[in-house]
């Protein structure tokens, strides 16, 4: 057991950079799970008594759970070879030079800033865009609206806190949503009062350190009646780090008439098991958009999913995937119609390489009772060679009357004639090939903010060269 | 031998040959019709040319700028100055006219993403674009559209023009671009032409009608029946097409006859 940690809070500090960083603590880092380890983490956190009781309650949920068998191949994680909590300096001991090349390189091209790529390398633990993120917090706070990171959260709004927190996926949903209770850390925490609406997206890209980026990060967005709030994670750059395991989750509550989107660009390095539960409820006549784009990582699992709770109620997934060689994306979305009149789209693009291989794993249930509802799924795969994998598995369920659901599948390879065409204006086979793949994507880059959607343009452009690891 | 020279080019589609030994020669200046009746091999003599991996070359040879242009990629025979007008131009979701183009263009010019030296600038490109929109009577409302995506037959034919007049080919291949165009648009593709006409375009035809070679005045007018020219001549020989047919060439049961 470590000693009592020595806490300086540093109020002026906090008010600058807006988030809470203990100054100096003493805490050794070990690998491996049990019931000290997250005992520590909690006490280092100083969290209240009820939190450390859900975190240990989880981690014996975790531990009877079996592993989920029917998807990706997951039997390789080791749990016990894993930091489950590290302090920011103990994550930049990496420098510069022990970067794999092809990070680097994928930087240079990208023109990805000095500071912000040795954040995302993990070579430092910040990334300094205060100056934004500053005036970005006055303006929010005026509105009532709390943006901040979830550690933060639970000890500055305590009560809001423990009202949502786990009721949306609960520990015991799946395995991984159990060792994400026991073992989270940092995540963002969003409160958007009645009637707010939010009108430029909330980035976490401008208040990231190494806390929030951290393996088991957990997010809750609570979008208060009439509000609305869009919500930006992740970036296109490749984010590197040596930590194998990636098991976040994410808990949004959409009240009546409220809208949230939620962005993900995920782009993990290629040794990442990037296992995410991402859950929304939506009430009365609210709307949740989820799109979530997932390049990198070894293996990803996630299907973005929306209860439908009262009528009138609307969810989308919209998601493109991209497996390299050595890849496997599964992903997909689930809708769960609960109340009559709602409906749910859901709308997979997949692209595969090399060998890379994709899945679409999708399931709408539809309750008795949820009646005159629909929903529409419609998953694209294309496929860039012979050596690639693409595969469906939809799961529909159906106990209401009078629904109206919509599925339509297509795989296909880079069409020739539109390859021919291309090229015979001049340009080179690869080029024209990233850009069909670029056009394939459309209907997701078109719904990104502008900068982003230029570098996932950039980022499909560099893995078509097959210059990124 | 001429600038750019077809010699007794034989090329097959799936397993069956189609072009049964064409010969042509086309210099830069000259503007070349080729007609024949549906199924004769036009449209394969055109793929053929820029290097449609669906059709093979069975024999022959075509030499432009002292190069083997059947070695060539569909690039880099653009980038040597080939150009082809498509008779069913291709769909390609997800892309912007306008990137399309420049992108294109910047083929064209030797960028390779890397010399930004030789990207053309987005105010050149621009009032280019400005110009040949005007001349073809065009609206700039379709270029954020993607790639022929939803445009009347006629759009298509004359975006291909546009595509054309932006790339300034030394050699143009138009398949049947004046099928399915109204009498003002034929008018407005030929005046697009015309303008481009010159001691450094080559133009080679592909048509039924003589209404477009009456706007284009063609230099030479080749007949191609079979995968073979049968008649080579000058413009007179459209107008006794015009009016007897291809029947002097073909056996009446198998030809398919044009409806005008
Ligand atoms: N991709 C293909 N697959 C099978 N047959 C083909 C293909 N392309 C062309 N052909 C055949 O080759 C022959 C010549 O076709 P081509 O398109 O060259 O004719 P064309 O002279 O251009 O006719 P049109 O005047 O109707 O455009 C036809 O019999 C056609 O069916
Ligand atoms: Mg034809």
């Amino acid at each position: 057991m470590a000693t009592a940690p020595k806490i300086d809070v540093g109020t002026d500090y906090k008010e600058k950079y807006g988030f809470f960083v203990p100054e100096e603590y003493i805490f050794k880092a070990k690998r491996g799970l049990n019931p000290e380890i997250v005992k520590e983490i909690s006490w280092m956190k100083q969290e209240p008594e009820w939190m450390t009781k859900m975190r240990l309650r989880s981690l014996e949920i975790f531990r009877k759970k079996p592993m989920p068998t029917w998807g990706a191949d997951l039997s390789v994680i080791d749990f016990e070879n894993i930091f489950y909590y590290l302090k920011a300096s103990d994550k930049q001991s990496k420098t510069w030079e022990e970067l794999p090349p092809d990070i680097k390189a994928t930087y240079d091209r990208l023109g990805v800033p000095e500071a912000e790529r040795k954040f995302l390398a993990g070579v430092s633990a910040q990334y300094e865009s205060e100056v934004v993120y500053h005036s970005l917090q006055e303006e929010l706070t005026k509105k009532g609206v709390i943006f901040t990171d979830t550690d933060s959260a639970l000890r500055d709004h305590p009560d809001l806190f423990k009202e949502y927190f786990g009721t949306v996926i609960p520990p015991a949903d799946n395995k991984f949503s159990a060792l994400n209770t026991a073992v989270w850390s940092g995540g963002s925490f969003i409160y958007v009062p009645k009637g707010v609406r939010v009108d430029i997206p909330l980035q976490a890209y401008f208040r990231i350190n190494a806390e929030n980026m951290g393996q088991f990060e957990r997010t809750l967005i609570i979008c208060d009646e009439g509000s609305f709030v869009h919500y930006i994670e992740g970036c296109t750059a490749p984010i590197y780090t040596t930590d194998s395991l990636h098991s976040a989750v994410v808990e949004i509550i959409v009240k009546k008439d409220a809208r949230c989107r939620y962005t993900t660009i995920q782009n993990w390095s290629t040794n990442v098991f990037n296992l995410v539960t991402k859950r929304a409820v939506a009430y009365a006549d609210a709307t949740m958009e989820w799109v979530d784009g997932n390049l990198g990582s070894q293996i990803t699992m996630k299907y973005p999913s929306v209860y439908l709770m009262e009528p009138g109620a609307k969810g989308d997934v919209l998601s493109v995937a991209f497996a390299g060689k050595g890849q496997h994306q599964d992903a997909g979305g689930k809708m769960i119609h609960v109340a009559p009149n709602t409906t749910s789209t859901i709308t997979s693009k997949s692209i595969s390489k090399g060998g890379g291989r994709t899945s679409y794993r999708g399931h709408i249930k539809m309750y008795p009772g949820a009646n005159n509802s629909k929903s529409f799924v419609k998953c694209d795969a294309l496929l860039l060679d012979d050596e690639s994998r693409s595969d469906t598995y939809p799961y529909n369920d159906v106990d209401a009357e009078n629904v109206t659901l919509g599925h339509e599948a297509t795989v296909s390879k880079v069409s020739d004639e539109q390859l021919f065409y291309l090229m015979s204006r001049g340009i080179t086979r690869n080029e024209a090939e990233t850009m069909i793949v670029n056009g394939f994507i459309e209907p997701f880059t078109k719904e990104l903010p502008l900068e982003y959607a230029v570098e996932l343009n950039r980022l499909i452009q560099l893995e078509m060269e097959g210059s990124v690891g | 031998m001429a600038d750019f020279e077809i010699r007794d080019l034989k090329a097959s589609v799936e397993g069956r040959q189609i072009l049964k030994g064409v010969t042509l020669g086309i210099n830069k200046g000259e503007v070349h019709a080729v007609m024949g009746p549906n199924g004769s091999g036009k449209s394969t003599l055109s793929h053929t040319l820029m290097g449609h991996p669906g059709y093979t070359v069975d024999g022959g040879e075509v030499t432009f700028k002292g190069k083997n242009v059947l070695e060539l990629e569909p690039d880099e025979r653009a980038r040597l100055g080939m150009f082809l007008a498509l008779q069913y131009p291709v769909v390609v979701p997800g892309i912007s006219m306008t990137n399309f183009l420049r992108t294109a263009l910047n083929a064209k010019r030797g960028y390779d993403g890397k010399d930004k030296s030789k990207q053309i600038s987005p105010k050149e490109f621009r009032s280019m674009l400005k110009t040949e929109l005007e001349v073809l009577h065009m609206d700039d409302s379709f270029l954020p559209r993607y790639i022929n995506d939803g445009f009347s037959g006629g759009e298509k034919k004359r975006a291909e023009i546009l595509q054309m007049a932006m790339l300034k080919p030394e050699i143009a291949i138009l398949d049947e671009t004046d099928s399915g165009l109204d009498i003002d648009s034929i008018k407005f593709v030929a005046e697009a032409v015309n303008r481009m006409r010159g001691p450094e375009l080559g133009v080679l035809i592909i048509t039924h009608y003589t209404r477009i070679l009456e706007f284009i005045k063609p230099d030479f007018v080749h007949v191609l029946v079979d995968g073979k020219f049968v008649l080579d001549g000058g413009p007179e020989i459209a107008d006794r097409l015009e009016k007897t047919g291809y029947s002097e060439w073909v056996k009446e049961e198998d030809s398919p006859k044009e409806v005008a």
